[in-house]
């Protein structure tokens, strides 16, 4: 029974912190969705053209790579964290940018998450586009940035698809913001690794409080992503 | 007026297969050509050659007189002159009216321009009711006539069409080919288009070429071709045939059957 006690207390501490806007839990939260926020925006800055390239141009090794992107989406977290810290250690071969511990560093791991993610998921959203679609947007004159951006809004619902996993999947990681962030209190703590140290600490109401706080900022954030991919649905209803 | 296209020594190979070998085709401005030839003769290979969506491995397209330089921004500029119906037309997910406005868009015409242009295009072709529905809500016959607004609202130098109006009952497909043409003509526009139906070519075009293994056999004003009765019909029954051979010198020439 201390379980569900510990439970519902969190439910309620959950509340009580967001409502009197607790000044510590508000800015691991606002951090939380400024790392994560800013490493969507790089993934899919990077991922959309890339997931394009791959769904349409044709080369030598294409197939090699779509494999590698297709590993790479499963890559677990903690991996990415360890590939990232080698790098940006202060012995490392870039760690005269001395980013290692800084909420810099937890982008650059989440973009190196979320970038296969969000390519595999654009190249399968362009790939379901008709074959000859491309032909018939540059017969009416289109430039190859208008043929871009024309296929972008055909493929929006693949798209957006993709935008909501590659969020999905910085939001929940913990493994490569603690390797990299270090979970330091005012600096690089954000909701996962809070919620982590809390549970070492058999902190468990505290626990619950981020991890309903932690739910509701990702149900918000993919709400509003579903009701923009949702919102002019390609069919009126089931005929 | 429209302009002039010409074809001179094309080859397109596809994989190790040459699917193309067009020794000269001139098509005159304001002219009307019919392609015709069975399935697989190249007809869709050479009018995406002349609608230069498809750089040939071989040979000069000229455009105007002028030999089509295939660099990216000078084959855009030459695209937007030109305007190209699809065998599948594959609409957007969108409205009709922004399906049909979406190449004027490209070349920067927007606004009150771009509403009566497009407004006067569906008028013209009888959709003007159909303005806000979309793609999947028309009917086979309705999604071609916004195909077609689509390629004339840019009111193009040259139209090129591949078959327009496949999957049309017969009366419906000759209302639309003599409207076709009605329009082609007061407007001096120079087209192509390519077929598979011979009862379409007089409705239609100036002139025919036949196409046949990627070679041009036969060409002419339609009634001068020697459409022939003979075909594999006459070759594995040894009857006449109910149809006649739209291809002459196809069947003949490679079965002897004459």
């Amino acid at each position: 029974m201390r379980a569900v006690g510990a439970t519902w207390e969190g439910l309620v501490r959950g509340i009580e912190l967001l409502v009197r806007l607790d000044p510590g839990v508000l800015e691991v939260v606002w951090l939380t969705l400024r790392v994560c926020g800013q490493s969507t925006f790089f993934s899919v800055l990077v991922g959309v053209p890339l997931g394009a390239f791959l769904a349409f141009r044709r080369f030598l090794g294409r197939g090699l790579v779509i494999s590698v992107v297709n590993t790479l989406m499963g890559i677990p977290p903690t991996v990415a964290g360890l590939w990232v810290s080698f790098l940006l250690w202060r012995s490392g071969p870039l760690g005269r940018l001395e980013l290692i511990y800084t909420p810099t560093a937890i982008v650059i791991a989440q973009v190196v998450i979320a970038v296969p993610l969000v390519t595999g998921l654009s190249m399968a959203a362009f790939q379901q586009l008709p074959p000859k679609l491309p032909a018939q947007v540059l017969a009416l004159g289109a430039s190859p940035a208008q043929l871009f951006w024309t296929l972008l809004k055909e493929a929006r619902l693949g798209l957006l698809a993709a935008v909501i996993a590659g969020f999905g999947g910085v939001v929940s990681e913990v493994g490569a913001s603690m390797m990299v962030g270090g979970n330091i209190l005012h600096h690089t703590r954000v909701l996962t690794t809070a919620i982590v140290m809390e549970v070492g600490r058999g902190n468990f109401a505290m626990a619950w409080a981020l991890s309903f706080i932690l739910l509701g900022l990702t149900f918000t954030v993919t709400a509003v992503l579903t009701v923009l991919q949702q919102g002019r649905r390609r069919y009126g209803g089931w005929p | 007026m429209g302009v002039g296209l010409r074809a001179e020594r094309i080859k397109v190979i596809k994989g190790r297969v040459q699917v193309l070998a067009v020794d000269e085709l001139e098509i005159a401005s304001g002219e009307i050509w019919g392609i015709i030839g069975p399935n697989g003769a190249g007809k869709s290979t050479l009018l995406h050659v002349l609608s230069l969506l498809e750089r040939p491995d071989e040979g000069t397209v000229y455009f105007d007189g002028r030999p089509v330089n295939w660099r990216r921004r000078e084959i855009m500029e030459l695209r937007r002159q030109l305007a190209v119906v699809f065998q599948e037309p594959l609409l957007l997910n969108t409205t009709v009216y922004q399906n049909v406005a979406l190449g004027l868009r490209f070349r920067g015409i927007k606004g009150p321009e771009a509403g009566r242009r497009v407004q006067k295009w569906l008028e013209i072709l009888g959709i003007a009711h159909l303005a806000l529905r979309k793609p999947w809500e028309l009917s086979g016959g309705e999604a071609r006539r916004v195909s077609l607004a689509r390629a004339l609202v840019l009111e193009p130098q040259v139209l090129l069409l591949d078959e327009p109006f496949v999957a049309l009952d017969t009366p419906t497909r000759a209302a639309l080919l003599v409207e076709l043409r009605r329009l082609l003509k007061g407007r001096g526009i120079t087209a192509l288009f390519v077929t598979h139906d011979f009862m379409e070519l007089p409705l239609l075009a100036d002139r025919v070429a036949v196409l046949c293994d990627g070679r041009i056999v036969e060409t002419g004003r339609p009634r001068d071709i020697p459409w022939s009765s003979w075909g594999p019909y006459r070759g594995q029954t040894g009857e006449e045939s109910p149809y006649p051979w739209p291809w002459p010198g196809v069947w003949t020439r490679d079965e002897g059957a004459k």
